[in-house]
């Protein structure tokens, strides 16, 4: 390991590890996420399917998507970002891909994605 | 002016700050940087401190070098290099300067080497425009166009920015934050980019520009007096 990867580790350390549950891509999500309103702050949630994760240590991410208002709506969160309160796990996909960009063309029923079988939190080899 | 230090870039990563913002950081490691030699008014007509870093293999030292290092008693070092200092910075030949040399919030200027780019057009090495993408400009649209004038003066005047070598340059980039130092690893962080490729050495000193903050170590923080304070 050299010393960026070393220090990088580290600062990952410092943010408290990995705080989220394990997800993977076609899962539904909730993050709550920190929002400044004014002068105050308040935890906003953000719903939907995980369409995308990137794993690149402290400057790892995971794209959600979800249909606001009949719209397409997509954000990246930076998955060690301090402003992240939680990630629930909401429903579990079955899908054979790593990046469902696929979705963005697709709306309504054709958008859908199947449960995957076994209970929440277990993860496929279990 | 108190001296410099010699470090060696790591590479670029980012941290995040208290309120969730990204701060991109150039990672510096400065690793047993040593005091070689000083030069004095007295004998050599002005004041600067010569420092090494890294680890040089004694079979890929010359015998002169070897005989310098020798002299001031501290192992053969993969790169040496100057900082001018006032009369009153001068440090002894041996002593091992810390990375709390610098604080973080300050601001440092750093001396690089740019990555070389080789035999690079006018419009990389200069910022030309080029020519026009349509209007029958045929294969040239990344030329520079003309040199000159007609038979008079009948020649191109000499500095005219042509294609040439780009890179491979010593470049200073002046008022660069300090984030922050780690001297157990030895590392200091700095706001931004820097000259250089990862794995090349750089210079760091106070910022020119910048009024010094207060509380510097002056002349320099030295890692065996931080031993002996503690």
């Amino acid at each position: 390991m050299n010393t960026l990867q070393k220090f990088e580790k580290a600062q990952v350390a410092k943010l408290g590890g990995n705080k989220a549950p394990d997800f993977a891509p076609g899962d539904t999500v909730k993050v709550n996420v920190k929002v400044v309103e004014g002068d105050r702050e308040r935890v906003q949630a953000f719903e939907g399917v995980c369409i995308a994760r990137k794993n690149a240590g402290i400057n790892s991410s995971f794209t959600v998507r979800k249909i606001s208002y009949g719209e397409g709506v997509e954000r990246v969160f930076p998955l060690h970002s301090p402003r992240l309160v939680s990630i629930e796990l909401v429903r579990r996909g079955d899908v054979r891909r790593a990046k469902l960009y696929y979705l963005r063309g697709r709306r309504g029923k054709a958008a859908r994605i199947t449960e995957k079988a076994g209970p929440i939190g277990a993860s496929a080899e279990e | 002016m108190r001296t410099g230090l010699i470090a060696q870039k790591m590479g670029m990563t980012r941290i995040f700050a208290e309120d969730g913002s990204h701060v991109p950081v150039t990672v510096l490691k400065v690793d047993t940087c040593q005091v070689v030699d000083v030069r004095t008014e007295d004998k050599h007509g002005y004041n600067a401190v010569q420092l090494g870093v890294g680890k040089a293999k004694v079979k890929n030292v010359s015998k002169a070098e070897r005989g310098r290092f020798a002299k001031s008693k501290v192992e053969p070092k993969a790169k040496v290099a100057e900082f001018r200092v006032s009369k009153d910075a001068l440090l002894e030949v041996g002593a091992e300067l810390s990375v709390t040399h610098f604080v973080p919030g300050q601001f440092v200027d750093v001396v690089g080497t740019t990555i070389g780019k080789g035999f690079a057009g006018s419009m990389k090495r200069w910022n030309f425009r080029g020519l026009r993408a349509t209007h029958g400009v045929s294969i040239s649209h990344r030329s520079h166009g003309s040199t000159g004038n007609r038979q008079d003066p009948g020649r191109t005047f000499p500095g005219k920015k042509m294609a040439g070598h780009l890179g491979v340059e010593r470049v200073t980039t002046q008022n660069l934050a300090v984030v922050s130092t780690d001297e157990a690893e030895g590392l200091i962080l700095i706001k931004g980019a820097v000259p250089g490729h990862d794995g090349g050495y750089v210079l760091i000193s106070d910022a020119v520009k910048r009024q010094a903050p207060k509380g510097l170590p002056f002349p320099a923080a030295l890692k065996a007096k931080a031993e002996a304070a503690a």
